[in-house]
């Protein structure tokens, strides 16, 4: 938006917005121009040589194909928990009102205001005491705990600001409840959840701290990438995963960001 | 004759709250019906029964005949026109109004003609593509109308439909809703808050007030022979009068309502006879063909609807108010 007085803001204020943004962005490109290096051992300033080898190399490791596969079933299934479960809790919370109602809400919310460790510890206690085998599904409802959390913010709000009065004219109209839910509700949470699920999705293939307490002996792309800092063997191949981690993230995101944002358009324009 | 809808002493609670308490009501079929009353009255929760939306807490509801509690929204031959219009955002205006016809089934061929039919109907044509956003209120309205009307309902229900529309459109939506639903011949049921809709449009009027029927009838009755306080109140801002004042002027020593427009006004002070009263006028309002002329008569308030052509009165003259002898109508207490 723009101020109704002038188009530009102050000198100093988009110094420290230029300087803010290269803090951000600046060890990013490091990493990028590391993937290059002809330097394996340590990460050294300039480097002494380009090369494009370590793409090669990533490409031939097994290991680290097994902890991509791993990293895309669990972010996977766990967003189509959190799609499933999210939507439910949400579409229940906006349309009842009960004792305890924002109690309830706050309670949803919880898990991504926590920090992950603690999420971490409980889970991993809780497994224990139900006598659980950390194994790929411990992993999976770890990241479910905060991707319910996301997928559940977007559809509350695009359910809030549906009118309710539209699922009361499906039905007025003949529409039994299924038909309701695919032809009246689907089509306007729709944007919403695929939002939601891309954010969950982002947010679970790059989480480390809750999968180290979730975890058995699998490692998920973040978990590898934290070994492999510790060796310095071919330590440019993490950059290249690093390279990898941040489109397969940054994508959704964007993504998720359009859609939001264009549902503004969508939804609400009944009344 | 079978009603079109049948309230058999239908009452519905939430909570401690008599939303609606123990109606008795029959609308006979081809009918325009209106119910009138105060928002919290139990007008909205009356259609909604009908609707199906609520369930009656007791008592029994009939359609055309049929037994209505326990049926689904989707199971009933019954539509409504929502308050907000409820059209679905992610449709054009055709598929808005097919969508009842959509989900029994019917091919598209078929359903898109009788959907095109519709929006004739209500004058439409050629907003098809459009969506419900690019729509005027007025236009919102009609689609409305043309979504529920294109399932041929044996009964349509109409939530506060003209509401959210300014005073010159309301009132020519006015006069088409009549138009079309003598044509069509399908009862009408009408909920508003706004007494000049429903005594202008409606065959029959009922009046709630605390979840309870207070007063069935034609317009003309309830306007001229309302039956309480509340609905003289209510149905175009009668003068209430209390028992000992009207005592006084010649009345039966009852609580009356006595019209504003019956009342003529007179300069200057008080002639003997009864059916008159000497008053000070505290307010004067010029409406067009009438002014309304706010006085005072012994601590009584009386306002005055008179033609604007007789005569100039200003704040603080002492005038005369007169009526005939039957303008006085007696009401019974309020239960």
């Amino acid at each position: 938006m723009r101020s109704e007085r002038g188009h530009r803001a102050p000198r100093a204020l988009s110094l420290a917005a230029i300087a803010g943004l290269l803090f951000l962005h600046v060890p990013l490109l490091l990493i990028f121009l590391y993937a290059f290096t002809t330097e394996e051992k340590s990460y050294q300033f300039p480097p002494p040589g380009l090369t494009l080898k370590w793409f090669g190399a990533a490409w031939e490791r097994q290991d680290i194909w097994n902890a991509l596969w791993l990293s895309v079933k669990v972010a996977s299934i766990a967003t189509a928990i959190a799609l499933v479960l999210g939507t439910c809790a949400a579409a229940a919370v906006s349309r009842a009102r009960f004792f305890g109602h924002d109690y309830i809400s706050l309670l949803f919310i919880l898990p991504i205001a926590l920090p992950g460790i603690i999420t971490g510890i409980a889970l991993r206690s809780a497994f224990n005491i139900m006598d659980f085998d950390f194994s790929f599904w411990t992993i999976v409802l770890g990241h479910a705990t905060f991707c319910i959390v996301v997928v559940y913010n977007n559809a509350l709000a695009r359910f809030r600001r549906t009118a309710g009065s539209l699922i009361e004219a499906s039905m007025d109209l003949g529409a039994d409840g299924f038909q309701t839910f695919r032809y009246v509700v689907l089509p306007n949470i729709g944007s919403a959840l695929l939002a939601g699920g891309m954010l969950a999705f982002a947010l679970s293939f790059d989480e480390v701290i809750v999968t180290t307490f979730t975890a058995g002996q699998q490692s998920t792309l973040p978990i590898w990438m934290l070994t492999e800092l510790i060796r310095p063997r071919q330590r440019p191949v993490t950059n290249v995963v690093a390279i990898f981690v941040i489109a397969v993230t940054f994508i959704p995101i964007l993504f998720a960001y359009y859609l939001t944002r264009d549902g503004e358009h969508v939804a609400g324009g009944g009344k | 004759m079978t009603s079109a809808v049948s309230f058999q002493h239908v009452s519905r609670h939430f909570g401690p709250v008599r939303a609606v308490d123990d109606v008795v009501l029959d609308i006979a079929p081809g009918e325009f019906f209106a119910m009138l009353g105060p928002s919290g009255s139990g007008k909205t929760t009356c259609l909604r029964l009908v609707a199906g939306f609520e369930q009656p807490t007791s008592g029994h509801i009939e359609i055309f005949g049929e037994t209505a509690e326990g049926l689904p929204p989707y199971r009933r031959n019954v539509n409504t026109v929502f308050q907000d219009y409820a059209l679905f955002p992610h449709m054009n205006i055709l598929d808005n109004v097919a969508y009842g016809l959509m989900v029994k089934g019917m091919p598209r061929r078929t359903r898109e003609t009788k959907a095109r039919d519709a929006l004739d109907l209500v004058e439409l044509k050629g907003f098809e593509a459009r969506r419900p956003s690019q729509l005027s209120g007025g236009q919102r309205q009609r689609v409305a109308l043309a979504r529920a009307l294109v399932n041929e309902p044996k009964v349509l229900l109409l939530d506060e439909p003209l509401g959210a529309l300014d005073l010159k459109l309301r009132e020519q939506m006015q006069v088409e809703l009549k138009t079309l639903q003598r044509n069509l011949g399908i009862t009408f049921v009408f909920v508003t808050h706004d007494q000049s809709e429903a005594l202008s449009m409606a065959d029959r009027v009922a009046i709630f007030n605390n979840g309870k029927i207070v007063q069935v009838g034609a317009p003309k009755d309830i306007y001229e022979r309302p039956r309480t306080r509340f609905v003289a109140d209510f149905v175009g801002s009668s003068n209430v009068l209390p028992p000992d004042f009207t005592q006084r002027t010649g009345g039966p020593g009852k609580w009356v309502s006595l019209r504003p427009e019956k009342i003529t006004i007179a300069a200057g002070g008080m002639k003997p006879g009864s059916h008159a009263v000497e008053a000070t006028v505290t307010s004067v309002h010029y409406q067009g063909a009438v002014t309304r002329v706010n006085t005072e008569a012994a601590g009584q308030a009386i306002a005055v609807s008179a033609p604007s052509s007789f005569g100039a009165v200003n704040i603080g003259d002492i005038v005369t108010l007169q009526w005939p002898a039957d303008a006085f109508h007696a009401m019974e207490d309020e239960a």
